[in-house]
């Protein structure tokens, strides 16, 4: 792990109407961190998530990542090719195979010619075990499998950093485990990864730091064994206390 | 003779007649139909784009004059009736452009369908679920990439009933067109019965071939609806309920 923090966040704020769901968050990521996000729903972490990849904009506050300041730069499609996301729904292109999938932005996007795409497509399309599938119709997969062609298609882009928005919350139980796996494996590889998580077994064997949200800030934050074995907050061990039993 | 000896009187005397109405019935609607197809893409893809806050200020001024004029444009011509439209264009426009009646014929029922297909592909686009558009921004690709290549082809598919709906339509709203004497079937039908005399069985033989059009026309929509559908079919799968998983999984250590 390096010093260098590739993500700092100052102070942000987030309403939608009068809801205000980030009040004021501070955050850093350094390179090769893997950062597990917990918290109740509704406790702002989605939100957080959405904002470094400007799926959503802050209202205010500020969001430095790789060094630039992202809510003001011009040419946001470009910053997003840097960051990989994961979405709870898998949101795998519909209208594409597999392998298609895990091509077009790449084409579209960094201009890879076709031969290159599909080379780095089928790459980590075996990475994620998902070779035998490429040229299946993306809604004919089960949701674990959707899953790891939507990594696989996000580290396409070679991201500088994944955010993954509760990527196995809509799964069966028995795919959980697989895309899991997929995972813990890049975080090994040291991937810089940021994860919305109702997983603590797993947020306690990958994190290097589980932060704990809470009605918009951020609550406690620390290394795993601090957050789930002694935590400072009474909201913390509240919350722990009826997601682990 | 009785009525249905007149009518295969009529239709053995008057067979070439009636092809050649059918035949530019088919060229009208066929043509308008494509026409509108593709106007209502351009306007209805363009409605449906929703700018977000990265877009600059020149770009969500000319959206809003767009989304304005479009606006009008579709209210006029879903508003009015497709032979008022025209006649008043037609002769308005003739000492402009001193266009032939099947050139004005095809720009009015184009236009006209145009205004209905920008609303359904519009509808269409609404209906891809907008986790599509996330991942497509999010993989860094642009608002126009993400709507050529993951949006549009989605919401076409999702609209092509309404789509073919329209062709069938305008096979038989084509008909009002005869108003400025364009030959169709509809033409070719008052021509006849105004020889013969047998309204009843001209107009009777007239109904019977825009039937068999428009039923032959939905048989090979249906046909290829359902080759589109073959192609997308999802397997059954379990949707598990978010709040359950993680109370079932972290359970044990």
């Amino acid at each position: 792990m390096t010093d260098q923090n590739i993500v700092e966040i100052r102070n942000i704020h987030k309403r939608f109407g009068d809801l205000e769901v980030l009040k004021g968050v501070d955050f850093d990521v350094r390179q090769q961190e893997v950062i597990c996000l917990i918290g109740k729903s509704g406790s702002g972490k989605s939100t957080l998530l959405r904002c470094i990849n400007l799926l959503e904009k802050p209202d205010d506050g500020e969001i430095r990542v790789f060094g630039e300041d992202i809510l003001h730069i011009r040419n946001v499609d470009a910053y997003r090719a840097k960051v990989g996301m994961c979405f709870q729904q898998f949101n795998l292109f519909n209208n594409m195979n597999v392998l298609k999938n895990c091509m077009i932005s790449q084409e579209r996007v960094l201009k890879r010619p076709a031969s290159e795409a599909r080379e780095k497509a089928l790459y980590y399309l075996n990475k994620v075990g998902m070779s035998e599938f490429i040229h299946a119709d993306s809604r004919n997969l089960s949701g674990g499998q959707k899953q790891r062609v939507a990594i696989a298609r996000a580290l396409c882009m070679d991201p500088k950093l994944m955010l993954f928005d509760e990527p196995t919350s809509a799964l069966d139980p028995e795919m959980v485990g697989e895309v899991l796996n997929v995972m813990k494996q890049l975080a090994e590889e040291g991937l810089t990864m940021i994860i919305v998580t109702h997983e603590m077994n797993f947020a306690r064997e990958v994190a290097d730091r589980v932060v704990f949200m809470d009605q918009g800030v951020i609550e406690e934050q620390g290394s795993p064994e601090k957050i789930f074995l002694n935590p400072l907050s009474p909201r913390t061990a509240e919350f722990l206390a009826r997601s682990i039993h | 003779m009785n009525f249905w000896q007149i009518c295969l009187n009529i239709l053995s005397t008057y067979g070439q007649s009636f092809l050649l109405g059918i035949r530019m019935t088919l060229l009208i609607s066929l043509s308008g139909t494509l026409i509108g197809l593709l106007i209502g893409l351009m306007v209805g893809g363009f409605r449906a784009v929703t700018l977000d806050y990265t877009a600059s200020t020149a770009a969500k001024i000319l959206k809003k004059i767009f989304d304005i004029i479009t606006k009008i444009y579709i209210d006029i011509f879903r508003g009015t009736p497709m032979m008022v439209q025209a006649v008043f264009l037609y002769f308005a426009l003739l000492n402009v452009i001193h266009w032939d009646k099947l050139t004005a014929a095809i720009f009015v029922i184009s236009i006209n369908t145009g205004a209905y297909m920008a609303e359904i592909i519009r509808s269409g686009i609404q209906a891809v679920d907008k986790g599509q558009t996330e991942a497509a921004r999010s993989l860094g690709m642009s608002n126009a990439q993400t709507m050529m290549e993951v949006v549009l082809p989605q919401a076409i598919i999702n609209a092509f009933p309404s789509i073919g709906n329209e062709f069938i339509v305008n096979i038989k709203d084509s008909s009002v067109l005869m108003i400025i004497s364009i030959s169709d079937l509809m033409f070719q039908a008052k021509s006849i019965a105004g020889t013969t005399y047998h309204f009843e069985q001209t107009y009777f033989v007239t109904a019977m071939i825009y039937f068999v059009l428009t039923k032959t026309a939905s048989v090979i929509l249906n046909f290829i609806e359902k080759k589109m559908n073959n192609k997308t079919v999802s397997l059954p799968q379990s949707v598990t309920d978010p709040k359950n998983m993680t109370l079932a999984n972290n359970g044990e250590d």
